[in-house]
C-alpha cells in the first residue's frame, strides 16, 4: 500500500474491492474442486486429478520466477528431486515424518536457489536457461552416482498402514487429492499475496526493464533471489508430496529434464504472468499427456508425443501470451 | 614414457571429438547469431540426420560416407520448411517473443521425436559395418578410431568453408550484414526472409553432415538427439551465442574436457567436468568465450 500517497484514494478503494472480489472467486473455485471426490469414484480418474492439482500447484511456483520475474527457468527439477528425495531418505532411513522432510525439502531448496542464484542471475535469456539446463543435469548425474541415496536404483518407501502421519494411502487416492488441493491453494494465495505487495511491483517492473527498475532503486537481484527461493521451496514441497504419493522414486522419475518443461509448459499455455494461467495450462495439459498415454501411447508408439509436441508448437504460435491472454482479449475485443 | 602416450592418446581422441562436436553445434550458433533464436530443436535435426543416413544405407546398401551429400541437401530442405512454417510465425509475435521460440522449437522437437518413434519404433539400431566403421589408424602407438578421424577432417574443412563463405561471398555477406542490422539490410536489396530461411537451411544442412558422421559410429535411436542437444547447448553457450569461431574453439575445449574427466572421474560422471568447466567460465565471462556483449 505504499502507492497509496500518489494515488488517489477512490484507485485505492477500487482496488482493495477488486481483490476482494478476486479472493472470493478463488476461494469459490477452491471449493468447488473440493466437492469433485463426491463426483469421482474412478481411481484411474482420481490419480489424474491429483497429478493435475500437483502440475498446478508446481507450474505456480514456478510462475512465481518464470512468469512475473521474467527468468525462464528450465532446471526446475532439480528442486523437486531435492525434495522427492529428502522426503524419501528422511523417511526410509530415519523414520522421519514426510510432513517434515518435506518442509526440510523446501528450506534445502531454498538454499541451494540462493546459493546458485548468486552466479546465475548475472547471465542474460538464453544464457540463463541453458545454465539451469545444464545445473539441473549435474545434479541428476550426482544423484544417480550417489549410493547413500540409492544411486540409480533410487529409494522405495516401504509399505506401511494407511496414515495420515506417514501419508502413505494404499486403499484410496482421494487424502492425495486434499494434500494436492491445499499445495494449490497454498501456492496461488501466496502468489496473490506478493503479486500486489511491494514484491510484486517489483518483479514485474524487473521483468519490464531492469534498467528501469534500477534505476527507480528496486534492487534487481535482491528482487530475483527472493522469487528464486520462494519458487525453490514450493517446488521442493511439491517433489515431496511426488515421493509420497508414488511410494517410489528414481533420479529419472523426479530429475529428469522433462519435469522442468511439465512445470514450465503449463504456465506458457495458461498465460505466464497470470494468476490463473497455470491453473488453466495444467488442467488442459496434464490430463491430455495421461489420457493419451494410456490409450494412444501402448507400448511406447510416440503418437502421444508428437500430438504432445504439435499441441505446444501451435499454441505457443498462435496465443503468444497463453489461454488468459485471448480470453483477455476476446473480451476487450467484444466490449469495444 | 606409457604415461606420456596415455596423455597423448586422450588428448588426440578428446580432440577428434571436439571437432565433431564443433560441427554438431555449429549449424547452432550460425541460425542464432543471425536472428537470435535458440533452436531447441536442434537434437532431434541431429536425429533426422542420422535415421536419414541409416535409411540411405538400408534401402541402397552403400556406405554412409557416400549418403552424406544426400543427407545434407535433406536437411536443408527441413531446415528451409521449418523456417517458413513455424520460425516465421514465432518471429511475428510480439507478446513473450523469446518465450515463443523456445516453445514453439520444443514442441517441434517432442514432434519430430514422437513421429520418428512412431514410424521407426524405439528401438536403438546400427548401421553396422562399414569401410570406415569399427576400423582404427594405428599412428607411433596413438589409436584413432577412423569414423572420428574422418568426422575431424570434416569439420576442419567445414569450418575453413565456413570462413571463405562469410568472408568472400556474397551471401556470406549478406547473412553478416543482416545478422548487424536487421531492419538496414532492406534498403540496399536484401530480402530478410530470403537470408533467414537460407540460414536456417544452412544451419540444419550443417547439423545434418554432423549427424551423417555420426551414423557411422553411433546407436540411431529417437532419443539420439537429446543426448548431443545438451552438449550443443553447451558448447555454443561457452564459445558465445553467434561466433562460429567460438563455436570451433569451445567444441574443443568440451572434447579435450570430456576425455580427461573420463580418465579421472567414473566413466558415468563423464560429462560433469563439461559441464562445471561451462558454468565456471560463464560465471566469469556471461557472453560465453567469443560472445557479443
Amino acid at each position: 500500500m505504499h502507492y497509496s500517497i500518489s494515488r488517489s484514494s477512490r484507485f485505492v478503494a477500487e482496488h482493495a474491492a477488486q481483490q476482494r472480489r478476486q479472493l472470493l472467486v478463488a476461494l469459490a473455485v477452491f471449493a468447488a474442486i473440493a466437492l469433485l471426490p463426491w463426483m469421482v469414484s474412478d481411481v484411474y480418474l482420481m490419480n489424474v486429478l491429483v497429478l493435475t492439482l500437483l502440475y498446478a500447484a508446481l507450474s505456480q511456483s514456478w510462475n512465481l520466477l518464470g512468469g512475473y520475474c521474467g527468468q525462464i527457468s528450465l532446471g526446475h527439477a532439480l528442486y523437486f528431486g531435492v525434495g522427492a528425495y529428502a522426503t524419501s531418505v528422511t523417511f526410509v532411513k530415519f523414520g522421519i515424518l514426510p510432513w517434515a522432510g518435506m518442509f526440510l525439502g523446501g528450506a534445502i531448496a531454498s538454499v541451494i536457489a540462493l546459493a546458485l542464484g548468486y552466479p546465475c542471475f548475472r547471465l542474460k535469456g538464453h544464457y540463463f536457461s541453458i545454465a539451469t539446463i545444464v545445473i539441473a543435469e549435474i545434479g541428476l548425474l550426482l544423484v544417480n552416482n550417489w549410493n547413500f541415496v540409492g544411486a540409480a536404483l533410487g529409494v522405495q518407501w516401504p509399505v506401511s498402514p494407511d496414515s495420515w502421519w506417514t501419508l502413505q494411502f494404499a486403499r484410496t487416492k482421494i487424502p492425495y487429492f486434499y494434500v494436492a488441493l491445499a499445495m494449490f491453494a497454498a501456492t496461488w494465495l501466496v502468489t496473490f499475496w506478493i503479486v500486489d505487495s511491494k514484491w510484486g511491483y517489483a518483479w514485474r517492473a524487473v521483468k519490464d526493464s531492469p534498467e528501469a527498475a534500477e534505476s527507480l532503486g528496486v534492487t534487481v537481484f535482491h528482487t530475483k533471489m527472493a522469487a528464486a527461493a520462494i519458487s525453490a521451496f514450493f517446488t521442493a514441497l511439491g517433489g515431496g508430496f511426488f515421493a509420497a504419493f508414488v511410494s517410489y522414486i528414481d533420479p529419472e522419475s523426479v530429475m529428469q529434464f522433462q519435469i522442468s518443461l511439465l512445470m514450465a509448459l503449463p504456465a506458457v499455455l495458461g498465460g505466464i504472468g497470470s494468476l490463473w494461467g497455470p491453473a488453466i495450462g495444467a488442467l488442459i495439459l496434464i490430463p491430455l499427456a495421461e489420457f493419451s498415454r494410456s490409450y494412444l501411447g501402448g507400448s511406447g508408439s510416440g503418437i502421444d508425443l508428437a500430438i504432445y509436441g504439435g499441441l505446444i508448437m501451435i499454441v505457443a504460435l498462435i496465443s503468444p501470451d497463453g489461454i488468459t491472454g485471448l480470453y483477455r482479449r476476446l473480451r476487450s475485443g467484444a466490449a469495444a | 614414457m606409457s604415461q606420456a602416450l596415455d596423455i597423448v592418446q586422450v588428448v588426440a581422441s578428446g580432440l577428434m571429438m571436439g571437432l565433431i562436436y564443433a560441427l554438431i553445434a555449429v549449424g547452432l550458433s550460425l541460425i542464432f547469431g543471425l536472428m537470435d533464436v535458440v533452436n531447441f530443436a536442434h537434437g532431434e535435426f541431429l536425429m533426422l540426420a542420422m535415421y536419414a543416413t541409416f535409411g540411405f544405407v538400408f534401402a541402397t546398401g552403400l556406405d554412409p560416407v557416400i549418403a552424406a551429400p544426400l543427407v545434407v541437401a535433406i536437411m536443408f530442405t527441413i531446415g528451409v520448411a521449418v523456417y517458413a512454417g513455424v520460425i516465421r510465425h514465432a518471429l511475428r509475435s510480439r507478446a513473450n517473443a523469446g518465450m515463443v521460440q523456445i516453445f514453439a522449437t520444443f514442441g517441434l522437437a517432442l514432434l519430430i521425436q514422437g513421429l520418428v518413434q512412431y514410424y521407426f519404433t524405439p528401438d536403438y539400431r546400427n548401421i553396422g559395418a562399414s569401410w570406415l566403421g569399427g576400423r582404427t589408424l594405428s599412428v607411433a602407438g596413438i589409436f584413432l578410431p577412423c569414423p572420428q578421424i574422418y568426422g575431424g577432417l570434416l569439420s576442419i574443412a567445414v569450418f575453413a568453408g565456413l570462413h571463405l563463405l562469410m568472408t568472400r561471398t556474397d551471401f556470406g555477406r549478406a547473412l553478416e550484414a543482416t545478422r548487424e542490422d536487421k531492419g538496414g539490410v532492406a534498403l540496399v536489396g536484401i530480402d530478410r526472409n530470403r537470408i533467414f530461411a537460407l540460414g536456417w537451411g544452412l544451419g540444419a544442412a550443417l547439423v545434418g553432415l554432423a549427424g551423417s558422421v555420426l551414423a557411422i559410429f553411433y546407436y540411431i535411436h529417437p532419443q539420439v538427439g537429446a543426448t548431443f542437444a545438451l552438449i550443443s547447448y553447451v558448447t555454443v553457450a561457452l564459445g558465445g551465442f553467434g561466433s562460429i569461431f567460438g563455436a570451433l574453439i569451445a567444441g574443443l575445449i568440451v572434447g579435450l574436457t570430456e576425455s580427461v574427466t573420463a580418465m579421472i572421474l567414473p566413466p558415468a560422471l563423464k560429462s560433469v567436468g563439461v559441464y562445471s568447466l561451462y558454468l565456471a567460465v560463464l560465471f566469469i565471462r556471461p557472453t560465453g568465450l567469443f560472445g557479443k556483449l
